[in-house]
């Protein structure tokens, strides 16, 4: 007497549902450095270790014009004299240079944000990382596919 | 006249400040930063001509530094948290190629 155990509806709702949040927080998951950043990211940090999280860099993950992306940096800290960010600068990783801007925070700054626009030559992956008052580094990685690509008139 | 071309900005969020709460502040320089990679029409190249540098300082203390590279787009706009604890007068300065360099200040008031 062979019963074969069939999904029923509910678990295979429950099992779809798992897949669709699954690849959303796959889009939202920070993805792991490719090697032309990786290398970039150990010279600045100048050998200490250089930790995922904390910082968030903020960019459309598909951009129409890469001429004037809108990113945005930040972190979440008190910005007292002992606990805050002294510096968080963005990375690119096939731009015809590396960097793209940095950002000093000074005694007058109430918070460790701070939006730019950029250029940005192709599909690629950027990354901020974070300098803390305390020493430690962070980093946060993001790709981004670029439609319309600056510089093409070249 | 002016030797000089005018140089145009835009700075917003000063007026409604108040006092010991951060507030952004929203800059745009007018210009081209060119990184000197691209091509003119004729196939020459245009010289690279990008500022490179942006200080916000409050009555001379920092709020925001940022060093500019070719990755920026033109007109760089910039936006940052200022945290006021009284009266004072924000400068805004640029640096860049070809000797560029422009300062513009505002008075501040907060509530």
């Amino acid at each position: 007497m062979t019963r074969t155990v069939l999904p029923g509806r509910r678990q295979l709702l429950g099992a779809a549902g798992g897949l669709v949040l699954g690849l959303q927080l796959r889009t939202a998951r920070a993805v792991s450095a490719t090697a032309t950043l990786a290398e970039v990211e150990r010279q600045w940090a100048g050998g200490q270790p250089v930790r995922e999280g904390r910082v968030q860099l903020e960019v459309a993950p598909l951009v129409e014009n890469g001429n004037a992306v809108p990113i945005r940096v930040r972190l979440d800290s008190p910005m007292t004299a002992d606990d805050r960010v002294q510096e968080i600068v963005v990375f690119n990783e096939r731009n015809p240079q590396r960097d793209v801007v940095r950002f000093s925070f000074g005694p007058a700054c109430g918070r460790a944000q701070a939006d730019a626009r950029i250029r940005l030559a192709t599909s690629q992956q950027l990354v901020a990382l974070a300098r803390l008052a305390d020493g430690s580094l962070w980093s946060h990685h993001v790709d981004v596919i670029v439609t319309l690509a600056a510089c093409v008139e070249s | 006249m002016a030797d000089e071309p005018r140089v145009r900005t835009l700075i917003h969020g000063t007026n409604a400040l108040q006092r010991g709460v951060p507030a952004q502040i929203r800059i745009t320089l007018g210009h081209p930063m060119e990184n000197g990679l691209r091509h003119d029409g004729y196939g020459n190249v245009v010289p690279r001509n990008l500022a490179t540098r942006f200080e916000c300082r409050l009555d001379g203390v920092l709020v925001v530094a940022a060093d500019l590279y070719p990755a920026m787009a033109a007109n760089p706009f910039l936006a940052f948290w200022l945290r006021a604890d009284g009266p004072g007068t924000l400068s805004f300065e640029w640096w860049g190629d070809n000797g560029f360099h422009h300062r513009e200040t505002r008075d501040i008031a907060p509530a």
